[in-house]
C-alpha cells in the first residue's frame, strides 16, 4: 500500500509535467492546426534559464520570472520568424519547421549554457513529507500545485474571457474569425507565448526533482506530444488527463516491472488506445454539421 | 462607397476574376449574380481582405483599402456574412454575436444586442445554445447578427438563402429591406436571382470571372438572356 502511494505520488508528479507540455501542444495547435515540437525546448528553456541567471546571483524567484519572459521571447519569435513566414505550406512542412526550430534551440542552449545536468533548490525544502508510509517530496506537491494553478487559469481564460473565446473561433473556423476582425496571427501570437510560458513554468518546477540539461527538451516534447494525442489532439481536458494518465503508467512500470521498459510500456499502451480509439480520449469525432 | 475596378485574382496559377468592375453607391442594394463558379465569392472574399487580389484596385469610402487587412477592413466598416454561414459552432449563439463586435470590444453592447433580438426574436430563446446545434434558418439569423454587430456601413452577403425553407428565404429577404430602410448599404450575392432581382436596385450578373451585364433591376429582369439563363422563363 505505502509503496503503491510512493509511486501514485511519482507518477502524478511527471504526469503533470506531461500534462502541461501537452496543454502547450492543444493551445498552438487550437489556434493554428500546428504541431510544435519545438514545445519540450520550451521546458528546457525555463529550467536552464532560472539555473544560470541564478548563479549569477539572482534571487530565484527573479531568476524564474526573467526565465519565463525569455521564454516567451522565444516562443514569439520562433512564429514570428520561423513558422509565420511559412504560412501557407503544407502541415508536414510546418512541423519540420519547429522539429528544426528544436534542434536549433538545443544547439544554442549547449553553447550559451553547457552540456552538464544541473538541479534548483526545491521550492519548499527536501525534507520528505511522511503519508500513509510514502515519502512524498515536497516539491512534488508544488508540481501539482502549479500545474493545477495554470490549468484553472487557463480554464478561466477560455471560459471567461474575450479573448479566450476568440482562441476557440479561430481554431473553430479561421476564414469567419478573420471576416469579423480578428487578426488571427496575432492570437496564433499569443497562443505560442503563452504555451511558451506553460512550457517555461514546467521547466522550473521539475527541475529540483529531476534535474535539466540542455537536451531534455526532445523526449519531454515527445512525452507532452503522446499525452495530448492519448487525450485527444486538441482537447485540452484530454491533455491533462492524458499526462497524468502517461505519468502514472509510467511510474506503475518502472516500480513493478522495471524502469527499463517504462518509455517502451507507456507508448505501447497508447499505441493500444488510440488503435481502439484513433481520436483519442476525450477526442470528438468530427460529427458537426455544416 | 464601394468601387472595385479591374479586379483580378486566381487560386495558384488559374485566374478567377478577369478583370470585374462594379461600384456600389450609399443606400442602395447592389445584386450580384451569375452561375455555379462564376467567382461570386472569391470577389467577396477579395472585397473582404480574405484572397489576394492580383490586380485592379478596391475602393471604400474614396480609399484604396486593396492593401489593407481583413480586420481593417472590418473597422473601416465592411462586414460580410458568408456563403455558408460559418459560425462558431462550439461556441454559444450569444458568444457569436459578442464575437462580431471584436473590433468595438470593452464597448457596451446591451442597445446592439436588444436590435439584433429585435431583428430575430427566436435567436432568443436559443441564447445558450452551440451555435452548430441551431436549424439553417436559425444559422442563418445568427450569421447575419454577428455580421451586424461590427456597426457595418456597408453589409456584403454571400448567398443568404441558400438551404433555407422558402417562408425562411421570405423572412431573411424582408430583413434585408428593412436593413437597407435603416441606411445600410448591401452587396448581395445570391444564385436564387427573382429573390434577389425582388430587392434590389441595381444588379450586375458575373459569368466566368466576368461581368457580363449590369443595370437597374428592372433593366436585368427585363433582359431576355438573364431570363432564359437565371430566371427560368
Ligand atoms: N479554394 C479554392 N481553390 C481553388 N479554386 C477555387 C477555390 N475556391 C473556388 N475556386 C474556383 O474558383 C472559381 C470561382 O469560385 P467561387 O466560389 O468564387 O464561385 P461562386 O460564384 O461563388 O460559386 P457558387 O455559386 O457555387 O458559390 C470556381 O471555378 C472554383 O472552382
Ligand atoms: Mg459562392
Amino acid at each position: 500500500m505505502a509503496e503503491l502511494l510512493q509511486f501514485v505520488s511519482s507518477g502524478l508528479t511527471v504526469g503533470a509535467i506531461y500534462a502541461l507540455v501537452g496543454l502547450g501542444f492543444t493551445l498552438i495547435y487550437k489556434a493554428s492546426d500546428i504541431i510544435n515540437f519545438a514545445q519540450g525546448e520550451f521546458v528546457m528553456l525555463g529550467g536552464m534559464m532560472t539555473v544560470f541567471v541564478a548563479m549569477a546571483d539572482v534571487p530565484l524567484p527573479v531568476a524564474a520570472l526573467i526565465a519565463a519572459i525569455v521564454t516567451a521571447g522565444v516562443g514569439l519569435a520562433l512564429h514570428r520568424f520561423a513558422i509565420e513566414p511559412a504560412r501557407g505550406a503544407s502541415p508536414v512542412v510546418l512541423i519540420m519547421i519547429t522539429i528544426g526550430a528544436s534542434i536549433f534551440l538545443r544547439g544554442i542552449a549547449q553553447i550559451v549554457f553547457d552540456k552538464r545536468f544541473h538541479s534548483l533548490p526545491p521550492l519548499f525544502g527536501s525534507d520528505p513529507i511522511q503519508f500513509g508510509g510514502a515519502a512524498i517530496l515536497p516539491q512534488s506537491l508544488a508540481v501539482l500545485g502549479g500545474a493545477a494553478f495554470i490549468v484553472i487559469l487557463l480554464w478561466l481564460f477560455i471560459e471567461r474571457t474575450l479573448l479566450g473565446k476568440a482562441v476557440i473561433a479561430t481554431s473553430a473556423n479561421r476564414l469567419a474569425a478573420r471576416l469579423i476582425g480578428i487578426d488571427t496571427r496575432q492570437i496564433v501570437d499569443f497562443s505560442f507565448v503563452v504555451s511558451a510560458v506553460i512550457g517555461a513554468i514546467a521547466g522550473i518546477l521539475i527541475t529540483p526533482i529531476a534535474l535539466t540539461s540542455y537536451d531534455v527538451g526532445t523526449l519531454l516534447a515527445l512525452k507532452g506530444f503522446a499525452a495530448a494525442m492519448l487525450g485527444g489532439i486538441g482537447s485540452a481536458p484530454g491533455a491533462v488527463v492524458g499526462g497524468l494518465l502517461l505519468g502514472m503508467i509510467e511510474a506503475m512500470t518502472a516500480g513493478y516491472l522495471s524502469s527499463n521498459y517504462k518509455d517502451a510500456v507507456a507508448f505501447l499502451i497508447i499505441l493500444i488506445v488510440l488503435i481502439a480509439i484513433p481520436q483519442g480520449l476525450f477526442g470528438r469525432a468530427k460529427i458537426e454539421r455544416v | 462607397m464601394l468601387s472595385i475596378e479591374n479586379v483580378t485574382s486566381a487560386y495558384g496559377r488559374i485566374e478567377v476574376l478577369h478583370g470585374v468592375t462594379l461600384h456600389v453607391e450609399v443606400g442602395e442594394i447592389v445584386t450580384l449574380i451569375g452561375a455555379n463558379g462564376a467567382g461570386k465569392t472569391t470577389l467577396l472574399h477579395a472585397i473582404s481582405g480574405v484572397q489576394p487580389i492580383t490586380g485592379g484596385t478596391i475602393k471604400f469610402a474614396g480609399m484604396p483599402i486593396e492593401k489593407r487587412p481583413a480586420h481593417a477592413r472590418v473597422a473601416f466598416g465592411i462586414s460580410q456574412v458568408p456563403e455558408g454561414r460559418q459560425l462558431f459552432a462550439p461556441l454559444s449563439v450569444k458568444d457569436n454575436l459578442r464575437l462580431g463586435a471584436w473590433l468595438r470590444r470593452g464597448a457596451d453592447l446591451k442597445s446592439d444586442i436588444a436590435r439584433i433580438c429585435a431583428l430575430f426574436p427566436m435567436l432568443e430563446s436559443m441564447w445558450e445554445k452551440p451555435a452548430g446545434a441551431l436549424s439553417g434558418g436559425q444559422q442563418q439569423m445568427l450569421a447575419i447578427g454577428r455580421a451586424l454587430m461590427a456597426k457595418p456601413r456597408l453589409l456584403l452577403l454571400d448567398e443568404p438563402s441558400m438551404g433555407l425553407a422558402p417562408n425562411m428565404v421570405d423572412h431573411v429577404l424582408s430583413v434585408i429591406r428593412a436593413l437597407k430602410d435603416d441606411g445600410l448599404t448591401i452587396l448581395l450575392v445570391e444564385q436564387n436571382a427573382p429573390a434577389a432581382l425582388a430587392i434590389a436596385d441595381r444588379a450586375y450578373v458575373l459569368e466566368t470571372g466576368r461581368v457580363a451585364l449590369s443595370g437597374t433591376a428592372a433593366d436585368i429582369k427585363a433582359d431576355r438572356r438573364v431570363r432564359e439563363a437565371y430566371l427560368g422563363l
